[in-house]
């Protein structure tokens, strides 16, 4: 069956709002909203529904947890610590895994959803990364994303301390021996922090404030901005067949867009929910309480502070004293320069890009990571970087499972910091050429059909037959990166603003940047200039229609 | 049958199929890794000593290495041991039933293995008797103290906290040393070898003799390891309980994975609608 | 609707039976204005509906996940009274059952409207138009004269003295909530540079809070870990005062340590990692090394523990002890120089030391 108008049950109360605020207009504009389909568009909505995830099981949690360090002796449900001396905030957290029902769960789920949180912050960023999504005009979008990513760091530090367990006091000691390390300020701000000398009794609960307030606070509130600038802007799409930069191609918001994204909300939950069922996080009853004279081997934060640890880790030990002060460059470095250099690089690459390329163009149609191979490579070696910090960052569980000496581990990784992003960048660099050549081939020759055809003069062929038309369309879709003038202008004068150092570097940049992407060109028949012999001409005669698909794209 | 064919050649295909050999991956080391709770063999106790019949072992299995007399050996780069004299029963018996001693292959430590076949408890009893009768030394304790069901867990746990986690981790899962040293998982050893591994410091590991950490406190601590490692997980698997690394692996590994295949399944398009 | 809902055997040609789940008949209003005067047929643009056959069977699906979602969340209330929690083992009952329910339901119900979406909603392939971001040339410039007419009206730039006392007014209101967190702690004054260890202080076991006795402490190879008399609970004392007690061998002991802060071979170290401050407590009795567990900073416990690898940039500091009348161990005084990590006003405390002694 179907409607002959609107239930009454939507209709009063639509008629009601409607009448108020005039939300039928907005309703008209925004309802049939179209949303191009990739599935990579969804990765960032894993960051969302996971904080949404972690508000309702947050707000379970507070209703049990007292954010206190005062001491008590434990008397709860769990045998092996019956009489042990802990802090309110601990026994709390025991109450809630052992006394509560569904209170484990609610843990668990609450902690892998904010190591998916994370996670889905991380791969939503790269996808926007490497299809060039962060152009203008959603450069700002892109700096709202890097803030939320460092306030979800900040997030994640402040609640894996609340429990108060030996594990996460070993991350605070951690935190407080950087906080302390800081020129000048260190102390002060280590006492401020703390309410006096480490541990102190205040810690927990200004954590308790910032991780359940604050912070969420200005998550919340960057979270929809960052909604409202992409609905405002509209999604940037894949190219393909009818898609410009001017239009959007996709299903609309209501109804397909609507349930697919209610879908994913449930998917997200139904994974979050999966492993916090069968697998086990953070069991603080076996870390026991904390205490700042002791430790367990195997101590390591949350992944998304891997990195720091394994930058800490590999530091060699670089401390200066001059006029009776001290410079601990072997806490300083590792733990703000890494850091540093990963979210100012992210914050300012787009502007970066624009800076060489010269483009100050919109772009709506994203690109293939193919296509722009030195950003990509930029990518796969920041990556790189991060990832073998990562690494090092379980040294001594790599080295106790894997039989490798911890020193060994160490050493390697000091080398491998430096020449992995650069191996990482050659290789990629060159596997993004090599890809666009592949592409080159599919376009001018087609795809092989699995059809042998024998020639009158006896030679084997296989037969091509053209790719499909979105595939196609999705190959040619291809941009050349623009390179500003000086660069592309060879033996002429360079234009005013290129003749300081500064512009002179920024010519050589843009040639660069821009360099091999015109040589192989996809839209279009110009690729038979390609540097191809004419050993190709049967391919391309017996695939009927090639020359029909290479016009396509325009 | 025709479907799997016609989508073969779907782009998005190849990334199904990586991900889902990488969950498949993720799922069966999650399988293979180690079990928390693992049954030990009860070991029988010796009887009465055997001096002689211990001097024969000792002579063809160990001093190639010790020395005829126990008095240790050092030759570079070839069979070398230390001296004997006064570690006691309690180290022989550590070292020979948890199949360190003899050592088989040359390397920054020696590994808890199968030991050979002439190890029986009657065998390690005699050579254990040998060891002690030359210097002393700490003896092979009761099976009485070192019951676990007669310890109190919590007090242990405390020491265990103190002494032992920083190396061993906080349920005994080990840990790396340096230069290639490691300190073993507590898992496979029994309530005697974790006893008399305290009181002897098997190799790297550090002493704790009775007079500083009582027997009664070394009941109490073993009482702790054996209730933690045959504790159930309540919270689903234990991921080998070595801590966040093995979380943040899973949470790549199985959550993004999945929600990235949830994803494709959602966007997915047919390329060719008269196929089904 | 008659004055009382709860009176479902109506007359049949008053209210026409309804289906429970289909949607109520809709009311005088329509959702968006007035009611379509024609019955005009929707036209779905770009919309290719998949053929009835596909959508029957999708339904028939996503109807199977849907039921199978609301057994699954009947489970999760059923399991949530009929499993307690209490123990370990009743817990891990209790959060499987629950765990499992949620997951299950969840994850149908999310399967179910991904079938619907695919298998009954219609294929898309709408296209709208995308306009510059930036508003049109007229509207910028009608703006800006709204801007400049409004900053003329409001006086802001003909008044000096009022636009720079506003300005004076507004500068340190920005300082006031930064001069208000000041009382979060105390100011750190020397505070770093002590420990409560202090002449005639004993060595305490951490986890048994007894003294020890030198004598007692006589196998080579061992270690303990040691809290101050009267501070074993105390964290803050602890965070810097505990310490690791080293026996040697006399013949072990290199020239890095302090023999005279030695008693009988027995060494006390600070636990306290110089670099960023955790208890450095790996020890191998056979090369010396203590280990932190934290960045691997490894020092040589025979030689003063010196650092040998990794990142920390000084040696664990050494505390000088002897025994008491009754022969336990004792602190002699506290350490020469700050236990811990580096700080700024630290200084090269080592030199003075040396410079005192």
């Amino acid at each position: 069956m179907s409607l002959d108008g609107p239930p009454k049950a939507i209709a009063g109360p639509a008629n009601f709002i409607d009448e108020r605020i005039g939300a039928g207009t907005f309703l008209k504009r925004n309802l049939r909203k179209v949303f191009p389909d990739h599935w990579s568009f969804l990765l960032g909505e894993i960051a969302l529904y996971s904080f949404i995830i972690l508000l309702l099981t947050g707000t379970f949690l507070t209703f049990w947890f007292k954010p206190s360090m005062a001491e008590v002796a434990y008397n709860g449900s769990y045998g092996p610590l019956v009489g042990v001396h802990m802090s309110q905030a601990y026994e709390s957290s025991l109450h809630i895994s052992f006394d509560v029902r569904g209170g484990l769960l609610m843990r668990q789920i609450h902690h892998w959803a904010a190591l998916l949180f994370v996670a889905g912050m991380m791969v939503h960023m790269l996808r926007v990364f490497f299809t060039g999504a962060y152009r203008k005009p959603r450069e700002l979008n892109w700096i709202i994303g890097v803030l939320l990513l460092t306030l979800a760091l900040v997030e994640g530090l402040t609640g894996y301390s609340l429990p108060d367990d030996l594990l996460s006091g070993a991350g605070l000691r951690i935190t407080e021996g950087v906080a302390i390390s800081l020129p000048l300020v260190g102390t002060y701000l280590t006492y401020f922090l703390f309410g006096g000398e480490y541990p102190g009794e205040d810690v927990i609960s200004r954590f308790y404030s910032l991780h359940i307030l604050l912070i969420p606070g200005i998550l919340l509130a960057l979270i929809s901005a960052h909604l409202i600038l992409m609905w405002v802007q509209k999604h940037t799409q894949m190219p393909g067949k009818g898609r410009t930069e001017s239009n959007v191609v996709g299903a609309p918001f209501y109804p397909s867009f609507m349930a697919k994204s209610g879908a994913y909300f449930l998917f997200t939950f139904g994974v979050v929910a999966l492993l916090g069922t069968f697998a086990q996080i953070n069991p603080i009853w076996l870390f026991g309480p904390y205490t700042p004279a002791d430790i367990s081997a195997g101590s390591q934060p949350d992944f998304y502070m891997g990195f720091l640890e394994g930058s800490l880790r590999i530091m060699p030990a670089w401390e200066i004293n001059f006029l009776g002060h001290t410079l601990p460059l072997s806490v300083l470095i590792p733990a703000l320069l890494p850091m540093g250099i990963i979210m100012t690089g992210l914050a300012l690459y787009p502007f970066a890009e624009q800076w060489i390329t010269g483009d100050r163009r919109e772009h709506h149609l994203a690109d293939r990571p193919r296509n722009n191979p030195h950003r990509t490579s930029i990518g796969l070696a920041a990556i790189t970087f991060y990832g073998i910090l990562w690494l090092l960052g379980a040294n001594d569980v790599i080295s106790s499972k894997f039989h490798i000496s911890l020193y060994t581990t160490s050493e390697v990784g000091r080398v491998v910091i430096f020449a992995g992003p650069a191996i990482a960048y050659y290789i990629t660099y060159r596997m993004c050429i090599g890809l666009q050549r592949k592409d080159l081939e599919t376009v001018v020759h087609g795809v092989e059909s699995g059809v042998i055809k024998r020639l009158p003069n006896g030679e084997y062929i296989e037969v091509h037959v053209p790719p499909a038309e979105d595939l196609l369309a999705l190959m040619q879709g291809k941009k050349s990166i623009p390179a500003i003038e000086a660069a592309s202008d060879g033996e002429g004068v360079p234009p005013k603003g290129m003749r300081n150092p500064l512009g002179r570097i920024r010519a050589r940049l843009s040639e660069a940047y821009s360099a091999d992407t015109d040589a192989i060109s996809l839209d279009g028949g110009d690729g038979h200039h390609n540097g191809h012999d004419g050993h190709e001409a049967p391919h391309a005669a017996v695939g009927a229609g090639g020359d029909e698909a290479k016009s396509i794209g325009h | 049958m025709n479907s799997i064919t016609a989508r073969r050649r779907h782009p998005f295909a190849r990334y199904a199929v990586l991900l889902l050999a990488l969950s498949l991956l993720g799922g069966v080391y999650a399988l293979l890794a180690p079990g928390g709770d693992r049954a030990d063999a009860a070991i029988a106790s010796g009887k009465a000593d055997d001096v002689t019949a211990g001097k024969e072992l000792f002579a063809a299995h160990c001093a190639s290495c010790h020395g005829l007399n126990a008095e240790g050996s050092y030759a570079p780069g070839g069979a070398s041991g230390p001296s004997l004299i006064g570690v006691g029963a309690a180290a022989v018996d550590f070292q020979v039933s948890s199949g360190r001693m003899p050592f088989a292959n040359p390397g920054p430590q020696a590994p808890r293995k199968r030991p050979p076949e002439w190890v029986s408890p009657d065998t390690v009893r005699q050579l254990a008797a040998y060891v002690q009768s030359l210097g002393g030394g700490p003896t092979k304790p009761s099976l009485a103290s070192v019951d676990p069901t007669k310890g109190d867990p919590a007090k242990g746990g405390e020491l265990f906290r103190a002494n032992c986690i920083q190396c061993h981790n906080f349920v005994g899962s080990g840990g790396g040393l340096t230069y290639g040293k490691y300190a073993p998982p507590l898992n496979p050893a029994t309530p005697t070898q974790i006893y008399e591994a305290m009181a002897t410091g098997p190799q790297a590991m550090p002493v704790f003799n009775d007079s500083t950490i009582t027997p009664e406190q070394k009941r109490d601590m073993i009482a702790y390891i054996v209730g933690a490692r045959n504790q159930a997980d309540p919270g689903g698997s234990g991921l080998g309980r070595i801590g966040p690394v093995t979380e943040g692996l899973v949470a790549w590994v199985v959550g993004i994975s999945l929600l990235a295949l949830a994803a494709i399944w959602i966007t997915a398009k047919k390329r060719q609608a008269n196929h089904d | 609707m008659t004055e009382n809902p709860n009176d479902l055997d109506q007359p049949e040609e008053r209210v026409p039976r309804r289906v429970i789940g289909t949607p109520p008949p809709r009311g005088d209003d329509s959702v968006l204005g007035t009611r379509p005067a024609t019955d005009e047929p929707i036209v779905y643009e770009g919309a290719k509906f998949p053929d009835p056959v596909t959508a029957r069977r999708g339904e028939r699906v996503a109807a199977l996940l849907f039921l199978v979602s609301f057994i699954a969340a009947v489970a999760f209330i059923v399991s949530y009274v009929a499993f307690q929690v209490g123990t370990i083992d009743r817990t891990q009952v209790s959060n499987l059952a629950l765990g499992a329910s949620l997951t299950v339901a969840l994850l149908s119900l999310a399967a179910g409207v991904v079938v619907w979406v695919r298998q009954i909603m219609p294929k898309y392939s709408l296209v709208q138009e995308r306009h510059p971001m930036s508003s049109p040339r007229e509207v910028r410039e009608e703006v800006e004269k709204t801007f400049l007419q409004g900053a003329d009206e409001s006086g802001f730039v003909r008044h000096k003295l009022l636009r720079r006392t506003l300005l004076l007014a507004a500068a340190p209101l920005g300082l006031l909530p930064l001069v208000l967190l000041k009382d979060l702690g105390p100011l750190p004054g020397t505070s770093l540079r002590h420990t409560v260890w202090k002449k005639g202080r004993r060595l305490l076991v951490e986890g048994t809070s007894q003294p020890i006795r030198a004598a007692d402490f006589n196998s080579p190879g061992g270690i303990l870990s040691i809290v101050p008399d009267g501070y074993e609970n105390n964290l803050n004392a602890l965070a810097k005062a505990t310490l690791i007690l080293i026996k040697f061998r006399p013949e072990d002991l290199k020239p890095g340590t302090k023999l005279n802060w030695t008693y009988d071979s027995i060494v006390a170290y600070s636990k306290i990692c110089t670099h960023v401050g955790c208890p450095a407590a790996l020890y191998e009795q056979t090369t010396h090394h203590i280990l932190c567990p934290c960045h691997q900073s490894t020092f040589d416990a025979a030689d003063g523990a010196k650092v040998i690898f990794g990142p920390a940039a000084r040696p664990l500091p050494q505390l000088p002890i002897g025994v008491d009348g009754e022969g336990y161990l004792i602190a002699q005084s506290d350490f020469d120089v700050p236990v811990g990590p580096s700080f700024w006003e630290r200084g090269d405390a080592e030199a003075e030391a040396r410079g005192q002694a």
